[in-house]
């Protein structure tokens, strides 16, 4: 279950983010999270709420945006999608792929509440 | 108390917060970016003493230290070993360790079903690298969450024991896409266990668009670890020559998805600086 140390890594960089800005509540996050990425969206929502309580964040959205699996063709040069367990060339059938995207763990976006700033 | 309304602060503060829409923030951030900057830590250490660091993952029991114990006896008075020992409970694999004449520190991660580059940071600090070529990693034995992080390793070994089954690359596509090396173990069994196919494993390691070589390995019968005493040989040779260029080098890590090529660079770090670059 290392998807409350991904939640503790969470909540420290969103807090972070937040004391930058002065904020004084995060309303909203959004992760990416690739199929690859080895964490569980599931399990990540589940241990949310234990590591948000008492946090800047403890009242947030949590909105988990799942990535496409995309893989580039060292034998044809083809950008296509691909499964998880099957990471193969959409266009030749290589197996000499390389994964382009679907194993990112991101913080990609954040909405804050903040007094105005002094001028 | 409430953050939202301000009560309990002055009434300026409170028209401000009220006045103030919410304001959209753009990150991109790993969430794993602090576990990562250790991890190139621990790296930049570890090539500073010139150890090789290798991290050891498999399933629970598939014979990560009984490899250690063998590997050690081949290797005694070739080269110079110490091992981390990462587990749930018990200091059981590091006196395993110890019994054949090598350091080892353990780690109980308690609750925690991987290691991660804090802990291995830990015991570096309590190891002693004076005459230390290889240094072994034993990850926590698990499938799934060791993958995820970077211990500040070199290379990753992924062992596959025959009683698992020959689908178990299909079946945890993130821990064996992230492995250097597969190495298949408990293959005495093989000739109990016929419906273990090593191409059929190989197979499924290959549409995982992995590359690594695969190595068929029993603990119990030392002439079968030829191949892999060779490629810690081989290994340890390409990263001496790697240091001696200033250069060192990431294992294949899960998020990354890099060709080898782009995995060696400058030990961050230990950079040269302007008065005394390299011509
Ligand atoms: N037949 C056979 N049994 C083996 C071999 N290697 C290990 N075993 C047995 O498998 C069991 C587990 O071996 P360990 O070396 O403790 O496995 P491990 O991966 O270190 O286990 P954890 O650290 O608990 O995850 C023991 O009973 C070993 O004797 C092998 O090559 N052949
Ligand atoms: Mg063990
Ligand atoms: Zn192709």
């Amino acid at each position: 279950m290392h998807e409350l140390s991904l939640c503790q890594a969470l909540i420290e960089q969103v807090e972070a983010i937040a004391r930058e800005h002065r904020a004084t509540r995060v309303t909203h996050i959004l992760l990416r999270i690739g199929p690859l990425s080895g964490a569980e969206p599931e399990l990540l929502r589940h241990a949310y709420p234990l590591v948000a309580a008492g946090s800047l964040a403890e009242s947030a959205e949590l909105v988990i945006e799942p990535t496409e699996i995309r893989v580039r063709c060292q034998r044809c040069g083809a950008e296509t999608p691909a499964a998880p367990d099957r990471l193969l060339c959409g266009a030749c059938g290589a197996w000499e792929t390389q994964l382009i995207s679907g194993a990112e763990l991101l913080l990609a976006h954040l909405e804050l509440e903040a007094p105005d700033s002094a001028p | 108390m409430c953050t939202t309304c301000g009560c309990g602060q002055t009434t300026d503060q409170v028209q401000t917060i009220q006045a103030a829409p919410a304001s959209k923030e753009v990150v991109m951030r790993g969430l794993l970016a602090e576990n990562d900057h250790q991890a190139a830590h621990n790296r930049a250490h570890l090539d500073a003493c010139g150890v090789f660091a290798i991290n050891l993952m498999s399933s629970p029991g598939a014979g990560k230290t009984s490899l250690l114990e063998a590997t050690i006896e081949a290797l005694k008075g070739e080269l110079g070993i110490a091992v981390i020992e990462g587990d749930l409970e018990t200091e059981n694999d590091a006196e395993r360790i110890r019994a054949k004449g090598v350091p080892a520190i353990q780690i109980t991660t308690g609750t925690a079903c991987h290691l991660d580059a804090q802990l291995v940071h830990r015991a570096l600090h309590r190891l002693d690298l004076q005459g230390i070529d290889l240094l072994f990693i034993e990850n926590v034995g698990n499938l799934v969450c060791p993958a995820s992080f970077d211990l500040g390793q070199h290379r990753n070994v992924t062992l596959l024991s025959v009683p698992e089954g020959d689908d178990k690359p299909a079946k945890y596509p993130v821990m064996f896409r992230a492995s250097d090396l597969i190495l298949c173990t408990k293959a005495d069994l093989l000739p109990f266990m016929t419906e273990f196919a090593p191409q059929r494993a190989e197979q499924h390691l290959r549409v995982l668009a992995n590359a690594a070589p695969f190595l068929l390995v029993s603990a119990r019968q030392p002439e079968t670890l030829t191949s892999w005493l060779q490629w810690l040989r081989d290994e340890l040779r390409a990263q001496r020559e790697r240091l001696h260029a200033g250069h060192t080098t990431r294992p294949n890590l899960q998020g990354l998805s890099e060709p080898q090529a782009d995995r060696e660079g400058a030990i961050p770090g230990h950079t040269h600086g302007p008065r005394h670059a390299h011509v």
